[in-house]
């Protein structure tokens, strides 16, 4: 299984999708720790994504992936329009010239999308932020040399659902210490939606 | 919700289009932008003033933008740190040929986005120097952690800074005056009832009747602690204690702010300015200037914050200098 322009656009429609039918879920986790805006964003900048990717016509992954990024970070502001906004920027050029996108390829252009997100909000993983999504699912795909979709949506699935447990030291969630322990971190239920959309493209594809 | 507006997703552009119809004279609204800039900017040869954030502090930060103070403002969704392109936008049309500084409050998004806009405008060759905003004293400050956050304390970084950059200063003068700002000033709030986001329909939280939230962020991010609402008197005591004890005001003279997170009447404000006011005049504090009123709100929230500068005599004489702008004269 290969990405091609077509999957990455049934991809990011998916994705899309799910954003928009969990918007106030996101957002009534936002308000939990945060300061609400998660939904409201990520629908509003997935939105002017799909409006962009589906009136315009690409000839590669990195060319779409590019699109991607810089729509979301000319819409969505808060702390997601950067850092989504960046790990797809970082994906478009680590995937420059690969088309179509192999297992091995893809993996390498997560981890310089995790790299990217670590860089620009200075996290860690265990700080409860998308990281702690994001790194687990990396060393999914580095450990196994196909893309096994069910196997990775459930290690995105497990990996968002431990943020639960974890005490917040980055993003608005830190201000809250101890109190933000029993809540899921947004991001992490973003990012979830976001590997469970690709899983689904996978296994379509296979 | 009950509120007076056309369309949630629209409430930006609308307060934007309203505020540059009732400051004609003074203030512009950059084509196919949430920027808010001088009427004359960029003023050539000074150094460029560019602060913003999310929506629903109102008058911050547009209503900070004229004579003495900002050079542009970057409106962005409410609650939401506006995106690097729009403040990079604000960066080129205040660059005077001097660079350009920006007032940034501590927050993660917030700070991500104006720093992209930084790298854009440095790979144009603009110098941009900035300060990130940290006053909020409820927030225990590490460097493992986001940090602090900035909140009224913000507009005093914008009257100072403002003000060194008017009288001809430099990048680096005005950088030095905004962090010599930042070091000197601390805040501390508290909520009554919450606020609500336009687009997302209701309360930030929920709080009875008769508690009251110590520490409320001004995004209706959660404070430190809840308990029974008591009088203003011991309101006044607890958040000028916080900021008492977080930095050594002793024997100072200070500038005072009372803030309005929105929905407090000026009432109010003034009945917990009068203790603020006692309880610095025995500790021996003096008080310089006192600013009561709505600086940096949280929509309808009600609640208040206390803001102390501790002064020298360069503070004293920039928080002076002369000021024009729809929000703050001097």
């Amino acid at each position: 299984m290969e990405l091609n322009v077509q999957s990455v656009l049934k991809w990011i429609e998916k994705l899309n999708d799910k954003i928009q039918n969990n918007k106030e879920y996101l957002t009534s986790l936002d308000q939990a720790i945060g300061d609400g805006d998660h939904g409201i964003n990520m629908a509003r900048g997935f939105q002017e994504v799909i409006n962009k990717t589906t009136t315009s016509q690409y000839d590669t992954v990195s060319d779409l992936t590019k699109d991607v990024a810089m729509t979301l970070m000319s819409k969505v502001g808060g702390a997601s329009g950067p850092l989504y906004g960046t790990a797809f920027l970082k994906l478009s050029m680590s995937v420059k010239g690969k088309d179509p996108v192999d297992h091995d390829a893809f993996t390498a252009g997560v981890q310089e999308a995790l790299n990217g997100i670590q860089q620009r909000g200075k996290a860690n993983e265990g700080e409860k932020t998308l990281v702690d999504v994001w790194a687990p699912v990396l060393r999914f795909l580095q450990e196994n040399s196909e893309f096994e979709p069910g196997k990775l949506e459930e290690t995105a699935k497990v990996a968002m659902e431990s943020t639960k447990d974890i005490i917040a030291i980055r993003g608005r969630a830190a201000y809250l210490k101890e109190r933000s322990k029993g809540h899921l971190d947004p991001g992490s239920v973003s990012s979830f939606y976001l590997f469970q959309s690709l899983a689904e493209v996978l296994q379509e594809g296979e | 919700m009950k509120k007076i507006m056309n369309d949630p997703n629209q409430v930006v552009q609308d307060m934007l289009k309203g505020f540059v119809a009732a400051f004609p004279n003074d203030v512009k609204q950059l084509p196919n932008t949430t920027v808010i800039a001088r009427k004359n900017a960029p003023v050539s040869n000074k150094v460029g003033l560019v602060s913003g954030g999310g929506s629903g502090h109102e008058p911050a930060h547009a209503g900070y933008v004229g004579k003495g103070m900002l050079d542009a403002a970057v409106a962005g969704e409410v609650f939401t740190s506006p995106t690097p392109d729009q403040v990079y936008e604000a960066i080129k049309a205040v660059d005077g040929g001097a660079g350009v500084f920006l007032v940034i409050k501590n927050y993660t998004g917030d700070v991500m986005n104006f720093e992209m806009a930084a790298e854009l405008a440095a790979a144009e060759g603009i110098d941009v120097e900035q300060v990130i905003v940290n006053d909020d004293v409820a927030v225990e400050d590490s460097s493992f952690t986001t940090g602090r956050r900035g909140i009224a304390g913000t507009v005093f970084v914008h009257k100072i800074a403002g003000a060194k950059a008017e009288q001809g200063g430099s990048l680096q003068d005005v950088k030095a005056v905004a962090e010599k700002v930042v070091a000197n000033v601390r805040s501390m709030g508290m909520a009554l009832t919450p606020c609500t986001v336009p687009a997302a329909g209701k309360p930030s939280f929920e709080i009875d009747d008769n508690e009251m939230e110590i520490g409320m962020g001004i995004h209706g991010e959660p404070g430190i602690e809840r308990k029974e609402i008591a009088s203003a008197n011991e309101i006044a005591e607890e958040l000028t204690q916080k900021v008492l004890e977080d930095i050594d005001y002793s024997g100072s003279e200070v500038a005072v702010m009372v803030n309005g997170l929105g929905s407090t009447p000026e009432m109010e404000l003034f009945i917990v300015n009068a203790r603020v006011h006692e309880i610095l005049a025995e500790k021996g504090i003096k008080v310089y200037k006192t600013f009561v009123g709505e600086y940096m709100t949280s929509l309808e929230m009600a609640g208040c914050s206390v803001t102390l500068l501790k002064l020298d005599d360069e503070l004293k004489e920039l928080l002076e200098a002369e000021a024009v702008t729809p929000a703050f004269s001097s």
